[in-house]
């Protein structure tokens, strides 16, 4: 077969016009820039000052001069530090388990079943998301004393352990599920329960990995309800303990920088694994993270 | 296997009626369609089969027995949705196990089951496999072999054709065919396709407004349909309706050509495009100009202007007229309506 080919000269391709400043694009690129650099900031402050000695820990440089990790030491070798994380990863994973089961039984329930009242209960839930922290602090607390419940895990987990939140963003990803899985099911002969915990939360994953990624950051960093729940030095969750190197007269700013790098780490190296999950979260929930 | 019964079957949504009580007897092992345009109620009807929707009037009898108040596991039936509902998180082999979660059997029966299922619908390879690594075809066949597994006694399948491409759903249809002809299963299946349901339907159930329009063989149905809704829904290209008044032994039609015909009054006459054939227009009684042809390899669709009113012929595949001819067009069967109410004029 002939093959025609075309002349060197014509198959040039035009260089393409010289592209133009666009001063929009840049305006934006500078404000995510100088935004970036607001978040950034503080966290590499914490970080810088966690392994600075007490006497350059004003100062604005970010490389220490004398880097030391004696901090570290001195924090990780603290017994009490140690029962901190331990409340605290106890308490953020139960109450995690908890929002996981409950949320999404009663996302589920919101969302796939008909009853009288059913858009009220919803109505009901979403309208305690309006409620700050603040204001529930009390109730809680004249609960927690009246059951007893001051000065216990219980008592720290019980307001977290089913989220408005949560249940709204169960519901909202439940609605992506078709009916006729669930119908599937019933036909197979699934009670109710069963379709629930064998089909429905099999196919909303992404949802309960954002959750959890909620609410475990949410009570990792918990800090007013657990202050005021908890008495002794041994129920201290570590946003509390770390209150604790502040006393009357001084504060060790090294020491809570450094128990603040100690406590974000967990909580970055969760959120760099499951991140995905919390955009696609934060999407089908049309929320705000 | 078993029979199926539905007497006065009423469906309401608050005060909407949707479905207008259905009366409709199924024999044991026969191949039952119901086909309608959407909204038309099928679908409703085969869920309150299911047991997916309450019964708000009349009955619904399975085997003899009446199932109104029965859970839908207790039925014994199984059913293939319109889009699967096969469960993603899970292999094919468990799909097709599912249906016998619940059923009081062996593990080795159980195993047993599923693999002469996979081995029936040619699904044995593909055992281990996700449903995301599966075609749309083979997907299908994953629901057909999850509700063979159960060996229920009646078949419902809605729209399980709808997601497949024309290919596909040709040959999936035959494969359902062949598996009804083997497993000799009472099924009801469910479809908006004519197509499907003449190829399927041993009788075929037409409705429309939640109302049965009529119930026949596909036979029945094409070459007798009860109203102008069943004339024209049954068979593609649709037959023609032409408004005519009759003196007892000639149809006049609007353009003033007359046909034999014993009808009186004003009525509607049905011609099936294939019974409407092209000639010499000077000897055939209704003449007309050619607007569009349409080859369809051994036929050509003729598209013909008949005094203002469109008329679809069919001419040969090759040497047909083409559009600015005016050719003859000579009825062969005649279908009589009443021009009212629509009903036929046998």
């Amino acid at each position: 077969m002939a093959v025609i080919e075309t002349p060197i000269a014509d198959r040039v391709v035009a260089a393409p016009p010289p592209r133009r400043a666009n001063w929009g694009q840049m305006i934006r690129w500078l404000l995510l820039f100088a935004g970036g650099i607001v978040m950034v900031a503080p966290l590499a402050y914490m970080l810088s000052a966690s392994i600075k000695y007490p006497y350059e820990l004003f100062d604005l440089n970010l490389i220490p001069k004398e880097p030391t990790f004696d901090n570290y030491r001195e924090v990780l070798g603290d017994s009490r530090f140690a029962r901190w994380f331990g409340n605290s990863i106890l308490i953020a994973t139960l109450v995690t388990i908890s929002n996981l089961f409950f949320d999404s039984l009663v996302g589920y329930t919101l969302c796939k079943f008909r009853f009288p009242g059913r858009y009220i209960v919803f109505i009901a839930i979403l309208s305690t998301l309006m409620i700050p922290t603040e204001m529930l602090v009390i109730p809680w607390y004249v609960m927690s004393s009246k059951f007893g419940w001051i000065d216990s895990y219980w008592g720290i987990m019980f307001p977290g352990m089913m989220t408005a939140f949560g249940t709204f963003l169960m519901k909202q990803f439940f609605e992506t599920v078709p009916d006729d899985f669930l119908e599937a099911a019933r036909i197979d002969g699934l009670n109710e329960f069963q379709i629930f915990w064998q089909v429905a939360l099999p196919l909303v994953r992404p949802a309960l990995a954002a959750l959890a990624i909620f609410v475990f950051l949410g009570n990792w960093t918990a800090f007013i309800w657990p202050l005021i729940v908890t008495n002794s030095v041994d129920m201290y969750t570590l946003p509390v303990g770390l209150k604790s190197f502040a006393v009357e007269q001084s504060v060790d700013w090294e020491m809570v920088m450094t128990g603040a790098a100690v406590a974000t780490l967990p909580t970055l190296i969760v959120f760099l694994i499951f991140q995905r999950f919390i955009i696609r979260g934060v999407v089908m929930a049309g929320l705000k993270g | 296997m078993a029979t199926v019964s539905l007497n006065k079957l009423t469906k309401r949504y608050g005060k909407t009626e949707v479905l207008h009580g259905i009366d409709l007897d199924i024999a044991d092992g026969e191949f039952v369609v119901l086909v309608g345009p959407s909204g038309c109620g099928k679908s409703t009807t085969l869920r309150m089969i299911a047991g997916l929707e309450d019964v708000s009037d009349g009955t619904v009898e399975i085997g003899g027995r009446v199932v109104n108040r029965v859970e839908p596991k207790d039925r014994d039936i199984a059913m293939v949705f319109q889009n699967y509902a096969i469960y993603p998180h899970m292999s094919v082999r468990r799909n097709i196990g599912f249906g016998l979660k619940t059923a009081k059997i062996s593990k080795e029966e159980k195993a047993k089951r599923i693999e002469a299922t996979a081995e029936t619908l040619g699904m044995t390879q593909y055992l281990d496999r996700k449903p995301s690594a599966l075609s749309g075809g083979q997907r299908q066949r994953v629901a057909i072999g999850r509700a063979m597994v159960r060996q229920p006694s009646v078949f419902l399948f809605d729209e399980p054709l709808s997601n497949l491409d024309a290919q596909l759903r040709t040959q999936t249809r035959i494969e359902i065919k062949k598996l009804h002809q083997r497993l000799g299963t009472t099924v009801i299946f469910v479809t908006h396709d004519q197509v499907e349901a003449m190829t399927l339907a041993d009788r075929i159930v037409i409705m429309k407004d939640g109302a049965i329009m009529q119930i026949g063989t596909p036979s029945e149905v094409y070459h007798s349909p009860a109203n102008t809704f069943v004339a024209r829904f049954i068979g593609a290209p649709s037959m023609n309706l032409l408004p005519a008044s009759g003196d007892g032994s000639n149809l006049r039609l609007a353009s003033g050509a007359a046909i034999p015909g014993s009808a009186r009054g004003d009525v509607l006459v049905g011609i099936r495009p294939e019974d409407l054939h092209p000639g010499d227009p000077a000897s055939a009684p209704m003449q007309g100009k050619v607007i569009l042809a349409e080859p369809l390899g051994a036929e050509t669709l003729l598209y013909v202007d008949v005094a203002g009113a469109e008329v679809i012929a069919s001419g040969p595949g090759q040497g047909a007229p083409g559009p600015g001819d005016v050719i003859g067009l000579s009825p062969v069967t005649l279908h009589i309506f009443d021009a009212e109410t629509g009903t036929a004029i046998r």
